[in-house]
């Protein structure tokens, strides 16, 4: 096959072997059809050359007696005696000439060769049909002696060779049929050989591409015992082995999923019951000796910490569960993004700019809890003043907030949603469970939207939020 | 003082709800299941019943649909999770609330009020004051004495249903938007939840309305919210 490949580089699989057959088909029919055509037809030309000048000597023994130096009218009528029907003659002799050749011409090396005394024929062309030209010279016998001579009367015979030439046609067209035949049977059995190899390759193609997608369910149908069907076997049984892997890692991975959902869970009853109990702790905390009340405080603080890490991971396990779901509705975005900041008493510390009448349909508990999360971590690691700006732009409404502290370092960046990602290693814990920005990305997501961070060029960084004002599905 | 009934089954979160509700300074009863509690209720009946929807035995709903068949008490459900199935099933069986657990006492505790003042005599009249009955249509509206008839017969409405109706039949043929009717109805700002809203018109479509599927009272407006009428 690399053979093959260097002498015919970039060409298919199906090419190369269609042109090898019919390469093949056509050099054995030249050789077989050819070769039989050619000495076919000159047996067939070779018997009918013989017997035409057995019959023109036949003739000839007519003419005599003429004397060596004849008149025209006897040469007319020695003509008249060698033509018939078909058959026209020429007999001359010097300068003298009688009867006609019908159109043929006598060459001269025929013309030569009759001189030498020899019998020579020719085949020439008359009017578009091959015609069999005889010549010969008479021999006389002289009366002094029993010798003949050549006498110089020279005789031309013309006759048609249509019956030969109709052999000979249909052995021509024998032999192309015969070569035509050969090279489209040789063309389909190159087109059922491609398919053979090629059909099996094709599907292992498509089979290994749906593989490829994801489809780890595909498998290739098994048909014979040749190469093919092994590289087949092979196929499958790496599918196979992948699929079984790829289970194997999805249940682990489901396992641990459902571990942390579970865990977290779990962790909700207790919780329930210490946030129950915390405003009666740190409502009688006035009256506790300080060393009491410190430590009321540092558990109502916890818990309420606790409580915040085990609702978010709650809501990023339903994340990764797929089993989170938007509650859709038709808001004014500038009202629920104020809504947002009045509930966190925030009115005073952002800049904003709200245009009045965008119109979206969103989940408003997931936009506040994005907005919430944007505006928190502006003003918790930016610097002030902190901007808030809405925007409609074709079928999406934006919502920037930027800062103007010093900004994301550049490495920080790719992973500024990443889960419990923290860029200051130095950063306390109190300030957030470390997936408030995770949960904000999966949130824009789940609205067919987007988040992304960045610098601005004149410091500080900028969140954008853009999400679809319509996307789509009922109320 | 308003008297609680608290229906939930695990020990902790029963005592940790009941002392923040008492320190409040409300009455509570805690039980640890639906039949306990719907028993209570029948012996003493109680001003707003918290919910807890995962109950062994009978499940929340159930109890949720038992005390909705005999009267018009408040419930407040408290789900697991906010964004599952289990809230609009709650809502649908009949719940007017719901707290997610954990749940701080001071949000609790502000459904609670919320809740009872619709029950409450005091009302938020919108617009300008109305003729004491009110008709629309079948329906007689009593503003004052919050009795709602159809054809003359009166229908029982929860006391969300009612403060809803009211709501919307306050300016008829104007449009609400679901965040309007939250902070109008259950004193619930933007972060309030629109399921409410659906759930509550959903029952009330089935107690007014000739066809719940087409209804006439209570219009929907694919996104813009609802409209009482016009008949």
């Amino acid at each position: 096959m690399t053979g093959l490949r260097k002498f015919w580089p970039g060409w298919g699989l199906r090419t190369r072997l269609l042109l090898a057959f019919v390469l093949l088909s056509v050099l054995t029919t030249i050789a077989v059809a050819g070769f039989g055509y050619r000495t076919a037809r000159n047996t067939i030309l070779k018997n009918t050359q013989d017997n035409a000048v057995l019959e023109l000597r036949s003739r000839i023994q007519l003419l005599y007696p003429l004397p060596a130096q004849p008149s025209k009218d006897m040469l007319l009528n020695a003509a008249g005696k060698l033509a018939d029907r078909d058959a026209s003659a020429l007999v001359t002799a010097g300068n003298v000439s009688g009867g006609s050749l019908g159109g043929a011409r006598i060459s001269s090396e025929l013309r030569e060769q009759v001189d030498q005394g020899k019998i020579a024929w020719q085949r020439v062309d008359v009017g578009g049909e091959t015609r069999l030209l005889i010549g010969t010279q008479l021999r006389l016998t002289t009366s002094t002696s029993h010798v003949t001579e050549p006498s110089g009367i020279e005789i031309y015979v013309v006759q048609p060779l249509t019956a030969e030439s109709e052999s000979i046609a249909t052995l021509a067209r024998s032999a192309w049929l015969t070569g035509t035949g050969a090279v489209v049977l040789a063309l389909l059995l190159a087109l059922a050989a491609a398919r053979s190899v090629l059909g099996p390759v094709r599907e292992l193609r498509r089979a290994a591409h749906r593989l490829g997608e994801g489809d780890l369910d595909t498998r290739l149908t098994i048909h014979g015992t040749d190469e093919l069907a092994e590289v087949g076997k092979t196929f499958n049984t790496t599918a196979e082995s992948l699929q079984h892997h790829v289970g194997e890692l999805e249940r682990m991975e489901s396992d641990a999923r459902r571990f942390v959902a579970d865990v977290s869970h779990e962790l909700r009853t207790p919780l329930a019951a210490m946030t129950a109990v915390t405003e009666v702790l740190e409502a009688e905390v006035a009256g506790l000796p300080e060393i009491a009340g410190r430590a009321v405080r540092l558990v109502s603080q916890e818990t309420h910490n606790l409580t915040r890490l085990v609702n978010d991971l709650i809501e990023v396990t339903r994340f990764d569960a797929g089993s989170a779901s938007l509650a859709l509705d038709e808001v004014d975005v500038a009202e629920a993004i104020g809504a947002t900041l009045r509930a966190r008493g925030w009115v005073d510390a952002v800049a904003t700019e709200l245009p009045p009448g965008v119109r979206a349909r969103l989940d408003p508990r997931r936009l506040d809890v994005v907005v919430a999360n944007l505006v928190g971590n502006a003003l918790r690691h930016g610097a002030p003043p902190v901007r808030l700006r809405l925007s409609a732009v074709e079928e999406s409404l934006m919502i920037e907030v930027t800062d103007e502290g010093h900004g994301l370092k550049e490495e920080v960046l790719p992973h500024v949603f990443d889960r419990f990602y923290k860029a200051d290693t130095a950063r306390s814990r109190s300030e957030g469970s470390g997936l408030g920005l995770a949960i904000a990305w999966e949130n824009a997501k789940l609205h067919g939207g987007e988040l992304t961070a960045a610098n601005r060029p004149q410091g500080g960084a900028i969140f954008t939020l853009r999400l679809p004002l319509n996307p789509g599905g009922d109320a | 003082m308003p008297r609680v009934l608290l229906i939930e089954d695990d020990q902790a979160v029963r005592d940790g709800l009941q002392i923040a509700l008492t320190y409040q300074g409300h009455t509570v009863d805690a039980v640890e299941s639906g039949e306990v509690g719907l028993t209570r209720l029948s012996a003493d009946p109680a001003d707003v019943v918290v919910l807890d929807l995962m109950l062994p035995g009978m499940d929340g709903f159930e109890v949720c649909r038992r005390i909705r068949a005999s009267g018009d008490l408040p419930i407040i459900m408290l789900t697991a999770r906010n964004d599952d199935i289990d809230v609009v099933a709650g809502l649908e069986a009949g719940a007017d609330d719901y707290v997610v657990k954990p749940a701080q006492p001071r949000v609790l505790e502000a459904r609670i009020k919320a809740v009872l003042r619709r029950t409450g005599g005091e009302q938020r009249q919108a617009g300008t004051p109305k003729p004491e009955v009110e008709r629309h249509g079948d329906l007689t509206i009593d503003r004052d004495g919050l009795v709602v008839s159809k054809q003359g017969r009166p229908v029982s409405l929860a006391p969300t249903e009612m403060r809803l109706l009211l709501e919307l039949s306050a300016s008829p043929g104007r449009v609400l938007s679901r965040q309007q009717l939250l902070e109008s109805v259950w004193d619930q700002g933007y972060l309030g939840d629109s399921r409410l809203v659906d759930a509550c018109v959903q029952r009330l479509r089935a107690k007014i309305e000739d066809d719940a599927a087409a209804p006439v009272y209570v219009q929907t407006l694919r996104g813009f919210g609802y409209r009482f009428g016009p008949l």
